[in-house]
């Protein structure tokens, strides 16, 4: 009885405002949960918080009198701590949308928990493409990148250019295993072969076991399915053991400036790599990346960043037109009615299963000489169009797509 | 030609130098763990953090003062040494008498601070290092190519090991080290400054971790976090040995190196849970350690 009387209440208190947009608390409240002191925190990070913040300037939602609340955590990339986190902030603090997350195992953790609470979760660090495959929800974007795009950019390439025998080295966990089956798909439809593979704890620090393991399958084509400073390492130890001097070559599945920052061009020259997003792409980018670098100990903006600032515009612009954020499901409904246009992204789609569709680009990494400094690093190969940057709707498994 | 397991003795052999080679830096951090649990009772904490902090000098002395590998190999050691001198006469003096829990909590305190402070200023994708000029390429051993730099490791860190043991229990000031922490009113009524003993140990104890870390920094990354990725195994490889036995450092350094080497390629998903497992056979069998003399 006394439930009944207090949901009364609540229904007439929240009659009472329906005059004005309602949102939540009278605040819309986004949470960027992601990496903030590991390996994956440059380019992830608080430089998240910076784009979400900088989305919610640009959009002018104070001007609009929406009141946008940003807070960061740190999930350690860990499912567990990043599960605790979310509940913590949808129940208590009242968090409407969570941001980034970026380590797939923890990804897929949030997933789940922002689905049964009717969330919104907008995926741009994590790589995992199953989130709009058989792990899509109603309540999730994933709108960076995905592990099938990075294997149809990066790996296909390769396999054309006469890369047709592999071995992977992955890390061991949900991200490293759905890079390598995407990219084990890709080369083997496109005539190619793989030879093995092997597995390595996450995070490591020596991989020369690993890469003499790789040397010894004489495969032309060493993938690297990790990422962050465990591909830094791989690298760096590989042009130590002499295997890219030896005839093999290194295929950095998923790797972002501010890991190429960190090789730095001697080492990293000449790696092709597969992005959504790099800052010296047009005079927009270029704006962005001299108003962002400045806030975040001068590191540029990586894609992530990019796809923040992105994703955040357009929840902004879904909760504005519904004048409501309570519904995770209708508001992500409506961010997949309206087409995206932001000045990063430029003008896209959000598909059924969850996947925002924009162009993907393959890049190679400046020689030193061709550098005119510090983040100016990669040159464009090819641009990937939105049609064939992701993998085709039918082809996901997602279960909202069949409905 | 012969296989073992599946695997060729080409590969088996190649595996047992990379084991060899890291066992190289599990060695030199946990001996100079081992030197300061021995000497002053400490579990230092911080030992991560000053590995880390050895490889930010270098990097610092290579770009500001131009100053190369073999300079940072020596100036790198001194510097973080002095500062751990700092950190003795300032915190640890006064800890000494206190149970085991408060030095742990300073110097983890202190390696949290350490590591915030420089991913604050650097960022954790780490600064590249490279390896300098009369140490790159390798050779061919047949089995497999081995790059000088790492060949250097081993036999610098090996020697390093082998001198440290030599001073602490061989010679005269070794001899004056321990008996100060067996009975320090008795050797301080010889006329020893037992006080500024205990400091200058420490000090070489943190020296040994900053050598570490300008030694691992042509390979890994030179980044905030390399310390707390491997001080765990460094702390489980100093209890294997046993806390505060010398040669047990050295020894269970080098061995463990090459253990976790062969399951990377056995089985490469336990590589980094295989030193734990082996610590917990050995806490059950012998509480002390390998090396350790009887609690």
């Amino acid at each position: 009885m006394k439930g009944l009387i207090s949901l009364a209440a609540l229904a007439v208190a929240l009659g009472c405002g329906s005059a004005q947009a309602q949102y939540t608390d009278g605040t819309i409240k986004i949470g960027v949960l992601n990496d903030m002191s590991g390996t994956y925190s440059d380019l992830s990070g608080q430089g998240s918080v910076i784009a979400a913040r900088m989305a919610v300037e640009d959009f002018g939602a104070a001007a609009k009198g929406m009141k946008v609340e940003i807070i960061g955590a740190d999930h350690q990339n860990k499912p567990d701590v990043g599960s605790n986190i979310a509940r913590t902030w949808i129940d208590v603090d009242k968090v409407d949308v969570i941001v980034d997350v970026p380590t797939s195992s923890v990804a897929l953790a949030v997933n789940e928990i922002v689905r049964d609470k009717n969330k919104v979760f907008l995926v741009s660090g994590a790589a995992a493409s199953d989130l709009t495959g058989p792990k899509c929800t109603p309540n999730t974007i994933h709108w960076t990148y995905d592990t099938w795009a990075l294997a149809n950019g990066t790996g296909k390439a390769i396999v054309k250019t006469g890369g047709d025998t592999w071995f992977f080295l992955t890390a061991d966990y949900a991200f490293g295993h759905a890079l390598e089956r995407d990219t084990a798909a890709v080369v083997e439809k496109n005539g190619g072969k793989v030879l093995g593979r092997v597995r390595h704890p996450f995070p490591g620090t020596d991989f020369s076991s690993f890469l003499l393991q790789a040397q010894a399958s004489k495969a032309k084509i060493i993938g690297l399915a990790n990422a962050g400073s465990d591909t830094i390492n791989s690298i760096k130890q590989a042009a130590e053991f002499g295997i890219t001097s030896g005839g093999q070559n290194l295929a950095a599945l998923l790797a972002f400036i501010t890991d190429v920052h960190a090789l730095g061009l001697q080492t990293a020259q000449g790696l092709i790599l597969t992005e959504a997003w790099y800052w010296d792409l047009n005079d927009a980018d270029r704006a962005f990346a001299k108003r962002f670098a400045p806030q975040y100990k001068g590191i540029y903006p990586t894609m992530v960043h990019a796809g923040v600032y992105s994703a955040v515009t357009h929840y902004l612009k879904a909760v504005e037109a519904l004048k409501s954020d309570a519904d995770g499901k209708a508001v992500v409904a409506k961010m997949k009615e309206m087409p995206t246009d932001d000045k990063l992204f430029g003008k896209g789609t959000v598909r059924a299963d969850g996947r925002k569709i924009h162009p993907m680009y393959l890049f190679e990494v400046k020689k030193p000489a061709e550098s005119k400094g510090p983040w100016d690093y990669y040159k464009v190969r090819a641009t990937i169009p939105a049609d064939e940057a992701f993998r085709p709707l039918s082809e996901g498994g997602c279960p909202l797509v069949k409905s | 030609m012969f296989e073992v397991l599946g695997i060729s003795s080409q590969a088996l052999f190649g595996q047992l130098l990379i084991g060899l080679i890291n066992g190289s830096f599990y060695a030199l951090l946990s001996l100079g763990l081992a030197v300061i649990f021995g000497m002053l009772n400490i579990i230092n904490f911080t030992h991560g953090a000053q590995y880390m902090l050895g490889a930010f000098t270098a990097f610092f002395l290579l770009r500001y003062a131009g100053m190369g590998y073999w300079w940072a190999i020596v100036v790198a050691p001194l510097v973080i040494g002095l500062t751990g001198i700092i950190i003795e006469r300032l915190f640890l003096q006064w800890l000494y008498k206190l149970d085991h829990l408060y030095g742990l909590l300073l110097t983890f305190g202190l390696a949290l601070m350490f590591e915030g402070t420089f991913r604050n200023f650097f960022g954790s994708s780490g600064l590249p290092y490279s390896v300098p000029p009369e140490l790159q390429g390798g050779r061919n051993l047949g089995f497999m190519f081995l790059p000088n730099y790492r060949a250097w490791v081993v036999l610098f860190s090996l020697a390093v090991c082998l001198a440290t043991w030599f001073v602490i229990e061989r010679t005269k000031l070794g001899s004056y080290l321990r008996a100060a922490t067996e009975n320090p009113t008795l050797v301080r009524a010889f006329g020893i400054n037992v006080p500024r003993m205990i400091t200058l140990t420490y000090g070489f104890g943190v020296a040994l971790a900053a050598l570490a870390g300008v030694m691992a920094a042509p390979i890994y990354n030179v980044s905030p976090q390399m310390g707390s990725n491997l001080i765990i195994v460094v702390f489980a490889v100093v209890v294997i040995g046993g806390m505060g036995s010398i040669m047990g450092a050295i020894v269970t350094g080098f061995g463990l190196g090459i253990i976790e080497g062969l399951t990377k390629v056995f089985f490469p998903e336990a590589s980094n849970t295989v030193i734990f497992i082996i610590m917990a056979i050995v806490l059950l069998i012998r509480p002390a350690g390998l090396f350790g003399r009887g609690a």
